[in-house]
This record gives C-alpha cells, sequence and structure tokens, in this order.
C-alpha cells in the first residue's frame, strides 16, 4: 500500500497492519512529554493506575517551562511533584531551571526527539515536531499516564489532508505566515481528526526551524499532527543537534490517499496576522489600517528560535522600541539565549529598550511575564490569540511573524517591516 | 445511565482557555477549578449552573490546549454531560478519560434551546429535548473508547492491565 508521512511513521511502532485510515492502533511511543502543568496530573493518574515503574526513563521527557521561573508559591509547588517523581523514576530528560526552556524548541534542539519518531505530549503544541518528520500529537495527562505507565496508546490512524504551497516568496515572508495562511483558508477545524501533510517547492526550500514553527500550529486548524517529510535539511539539521545517527531520508509514497489536496501559491504574498479572537481570522498586515499596541512578545513554541532572534534583531538594530510600548524578547531554550548573545543580539535588544527575558512559556498563555490590562493590545509571535489568552478578557493579541512583531514595536502600531 | 438537566448554551470553537484560563492551572482541584468553569467566556457563567445541568456547545468544543483541566472543570462544575455539534480531538480524548460524557449531535445543536430540559438515556440510546418535544438516537461511543469505558475509565483499564501483567 503506498503510505502517507503518517500511515508510514505509526507503522514502524504497532504490530499490527495499517490498511487504512480511521484504523485503531496500538502504537509504542519513542517519546512521551509533559509539562509543569500536565505533568503533575499525569503523575496523579498514574499513580492511580497502581503504576510503580515507568516503561522507559529514557523515553520520558519532563519539562518545567510554562510557569518557569516559578511565578507563586502554586506553580512552585507543582514543579516539585515533576521534580520529586524525576528523581524517584530516574528520569533522564528531566528539565529545570537554567536547563529549562520551551519544550517544542528544546527537545529537537537536543536531538531528544528525531525523524520517523512516535511522540505523544501533555501538551497540544506537541505536534512540533512533525517539522523534523516525527509523528508527534498532544493528548491529555492520563493518557499520557497510560503511555508513561504502559509504553503504548491507541491511535485513530488519521485521514491525512495534503498542502502544497508554491510560488514566489516575498522577502518578508516567514513560515508564521504560511501556516497562517492555511488556517485563514481551511478554519480552525478544518483539519479537525486529520494530520497535515505540507509540501511543494516553497516547504523544500524552507530552513528546518520555519518547518518546526508551521507543525507547531498544525493544531491550531484542529489537526492531530503536521507533518513534513524527512529530506537533506532535516538531515543536517539532525546532524547539527547532537544527532549524527539519523541518516535516512523519508517521504510519503507517491499515489497514496489523501483525503483532500490543497495548493496555496504565494506570489505577491506579503506578512499577514491573524487578528482577535481566533486564529483563522487572517488578513494582510498592508490592510489593516491604524492599529495601536502596547505590548510585543516575540519568543515562544512557535517562534522563539534563534532564526526569530535574528529576524527581530535585523529589524530593531540602530532603532527604539515606541515609548508606551513593551516588548518582551524571551529566547526560547538556553540554547537560543547564549547565542544571541555570543552574536551581539543581546546588545541590539537591549538598546532597542526590549525587555529580554528568561526561556519560559510565560506570556503566551496569559501566565506571566507580560500580560495585558484591559483594554490593552499585543503583537504576538505566539499562536493563540483566544479571548483572554494573554490576560484581560478585554485585551487582544495579534499573531504574527517576527519581522512584523519587531517592526510594531517600534512603530507603536502594527506594520509590516517595510512600511518602517 | 440518565441524565437530565438544563440546557446551558455555548457557541462555536469554545477553546479551552475559555473553559478554563491558564492563569487557574495552578491545581489540579475540580472544585476549585470548577468554580472558575468558563471563566474565559464569563467570569458569573458558572454561578448560573446548578448540579447535573448539562452544556450544549457548537462546532468544535474545547479546541486549544491539552489542559485536562478542562473537562475537569466542567466536571466540577456539576456538569456531568456536554452535548456539541463537533469536538477538538483533544478534548474528546480527555473527557472520556476523566468521565466527562460527551455526545457529536452535528446540525441538531441548532434545535435545542437555552433553558430546555434535555434528557439523555444511554440505554435506550435516545436524546431528547423535553421542553420541545424533539428526540435523536445517541451517537454510538468509538469502539476504541468503549473498551475503555467498559473498565470505567483509561486509569482503571491501565490498572487491570498492569495487573494482568
Amino acid at each position: 500500500m503506498s503510505q502517507t508521512l503518517a500511515q508510514k511513521i505509526l507503522q514502524r511502532h504497532t504490530d499490527e497492519e495499517i490498511v487504512s485510515d480511521g484504523q485503531i492502533v496500538n502504537c509504542r511511543p519513542d517519546m512521551v512529554l509533559a509539562h509543569d502543568i500536565t505533568g503533575p496530573l499525569a503523575i496523579k493518574a498514574f499513580k492511580a493506575m497502581g503504576a510503580t515503574k515507568v516503561f522507559d526513563k529514557d523515553k520520558i521527557a519532563l519539562v518545567m517551562d510554562h510557569f518557569t521561573p516559578q511565578k507563586d508559591i502554586a506553580s512552585a509547588n507543582q514543579v516539585i511533584i515533576s521534580r520529586v517523581f524525576a528523581q524517584e523514576q530516574q528520569i533522564t530528560h528531566y528539565y529545570e531551571g537554567g536547563d529549562a526552556g520551551v519544550e517544542h524548541t528544546l527537545l529537537p534542539e537536543q536531538g531528544i526527539v528525531a525523524p520517523g519518531d512516535l511522540v505523544i505530549g501533555a501538551d497540544s503544541h506537541t505536534c512540533t515536531y512533525g517539522g523534523i518528520g516525527a509523528f508527534a500529537t498532544g493528548m491529555g495527562s492520563t493518557d499520557i499516564a497510560a503511555g508513561m505507565a504502559l509504553g503504548e496508546n491507541w491511535f485513530k490512524v488519521p485521514a491525512t489532508i495534503r498542502v502544497n504551497f508554491e510560488g514566489q516568496a516575498d522577502k518578508n515572508l516567514r513560515a508564521k505566515d504560511l501556516i497562517l495562511m492555511l488556517i485563514g483558508k481551511i478554519g480552525v477545524d478544518g483539519a479537525l481528526y486529520r494530520a497535515l501533510e505540507f509540501g511543494g517547492s516553497v516547504i523544500d526550500n524552507l530552513d528546518v526551524e520555519g518547518r518546526l514553527t508551521m507543525a507547531n500550529m498544525a493544531i491550531e486548524a484542529g489537526g492531530k499532527a503536521g507533518l513534513f517529510a524527512c529530506d537533506d535539511k532535516t538531515i543536517a539539521y539532525c546532524h547539527a543537534h547532537n544527532r549524527p545517527d539519523i541518516n535516512t531520508k523519508f517521504a510519503a509514497d507517491p499515489g497514496c490517499a489523501y483525503e483532500q489536496e490543497i495548493t496555496i501559491d504565494i506570489t505577491g504574498q506579503g506578512p499577514v496576522v491573524a487578528c482577535p479572537h481566533i486564529p483563522s481570522n487572517v488578513k494582510s498586515v498592508a490592510d489593516l489600517g491604524d492599529v495601536p499596541i502596547q505590548q510585543v512578545v516575540i519568543g515562544s513554541c512557535t517562534n522563539g528560535r534563534f532564526s526569530d532572534m535574528k529576524d527581530a534583531a535585523s529589524i530593531l538594530r540602530g532603532r527604539k522600541v515606541k515609548k508606551g510600548v513593551r516588548c518582551i524578547i524571551l529566547p526560547s531554550t538556553p540554547t537560543v539565549w547564549k547565542q544571541c548573545l555570543k552574536e551581539g543580539l543581546m546588545e541590539i535588544f537591549t538598546d532597542a529598550g526590549c525587555i529580554v527575558g528568561p526561556c519560559t512559556c510565560g506570556p503566551c498563555l496569559g501566565g506571566y511575564m507580560g500580560i495585558l490590562g484591559d483594554g490593552e493590545r499585543a503583537v504576538s509571535t505566539t499562536n493563540r490569540n483566544f479571548r483572554g489568552r494573554m490576560g484581560s478578557l478585554e485585551s487582544e493579541v495579534y499573531l504574527a511573524n517576527p519581522l512584523t512583531a519587531a517592526a510594531s514595536a517600534v512603530a507603536g502600531r502594527i506594520i509590516g517591516p517595510d512600511a518602517l | 445511565m440518565l441524565y437530565k438537566g438544563t440546557v446551558h448554551k455555548v457557541g462555536d470553537h469554545i477553546d479551552t482557555d475559555a473553559i478554563i484560563p491558564a492563569v487557574y492551572l495552578v491545581t489540579g482541584d475540580p472544585k476549585i477549578l470548577g468554580a472558575k468553569c468558563m471563566a474565559g467566556l464569563d467570569p458569573d457563567w458558572v454561578k448560573q449552573v446548578k448540579p447535573g445541568d448539562i452544556l450544549v456547545a457548537g462546532r468544535n468544543f474545547g479546541c486549544g490546549s491539552s489542559r485536562e483541566h478542562a473537562p475537569i472543570a466542567i466536571l466540577g462544575a456539576g456538569i456531568p454531560v456536554v452535548v456539541g455539534h463537533s469536538f477538538a480531538r483533544i478534548v474528546y480524548r480527555n473527557a472520556s478519560n476523566t468521565g466527562l460524557m460527551l455526545f457529536e449531535l452535528g446540525d441538531a445543536v441548532n434545535d435545542i434551546q437555552d433553558g430546555d430540559t434535555l434528557e439523555i438515556n444511554t440505554e435506550t440510546g435516545t436524546i431528547t429535548d423535553v421542553t420541545s418535544g424533539k428526540s435523536w438516537s445517541c451517537p454510538p461511543i468509538p469502539a476504541s473508547m468503549a473498551a475503555i469505558v467498559s473498565k470505567g475509565g483509561l486509569v482503571n483499564y491501565v490498572k487491570a492491565r498492569l495487573g494482568a501483567n
């Protein structure tokens, strides 16, 4: 049978033969993930299951990233639960404090997830690893507890929507714009229960960090996974990130059965934003009119990688953040942070009047470290703009690429980089 | 199983930040989370809810994050069942794992009004709007979940498997 990427990767992790989409199969994951919010619930369920030992201490990752550094007593107490569990179970991949970064940047960067892997995580943006050709999907804490105890879980083989991006890219168009354009086209439930598989000449030329950005937001279209083939770029990325063992390319088989194929021509398309309060409310930046802002956030599992920091710095170099705007820059891992320091980006950011913070999810989910007040408006490189997501129910979030976010910080209103 | 309660309707794409904002995710306690159920939609929403009431939702209910705190908050508010047009994938699994019953009813949810009395009989397999007299068949639970539900939820299912080993 000609296989989609989803079918191909799931097949490698089950003894049952996959013959069709919609089939339920038991699969063995390569990595089971939870963080400081979802981990404690998973640990509670693990214990309630009567489990005493995790299935494999090397195949579990616990990353304390959402409220790190611990924002209050309650969140500190939550971390204690994960820390004690990690110590008891001798979990290899436990990250806290200065080790920790935003999990979905950290795990591929450290080589903890790899192409062809099956990853389940108690975080909806687990789908990020599809950017390097892993079948990765979010589940809840109890499912993750089952995975930690048994080393397996059930999966419904998803139908696949193939999305091809073609055409000539504008110099300010980024991976974020591509995925927002797709979500704008198919809606926040356009890929519900399905896998998205990305291809086309634009994707062939896209760097791996950009692919991670796109896969990250598959869930914003309701997708179970966002998948990219493993090509020369993926192999080179793995070699540069602790995985010299990864050398085999793979892609969907020619003639495999897609439920739907979509082609998006990007020629002539400039950067876009997702307007409040839903990620599918996508408009061209150029069409927005005058939208004043009070906060900019550049970071997160969507756009907190070094390429994103470089984009932001290219705009902020020699410029100043507009008075009355707080521009918060959160490199998403300690490695990204250090590279920003080494290459002079921190000086650019601080000279521009940005606040450079720690590696945390913090403001993305309205946790802390950049919360919006009543009537405030933010441009953010994060992934969700639901009402109240970043603070007050009366606030607004516009999702954008790092170039647009940085330019908007300088202008004090939403503009594209060319309008500066 | 028989459920009977007053309907509280919500719209399409009710996300997990609406069901339980992230600021409250520093606990897993159903009572504390239940008191903030739908606080992202309206901080006072939960005040109208009585134990046993039924939530009726539009498309893609529970989209967004994987937080199991969402079904826990709904259960904690005293709501045992949600009837929706459709559900986001993760919340669908989370609900059955935590004991919140979900029924996917499609366009028929448009016929159910806020404040109606809804009756769900899982044995006869019917959902009845007592106020309007309209009635529908319960959509069946997927086979993969039925195995788990028959063991009394995922925690008990794993417990049984670990015991069997």
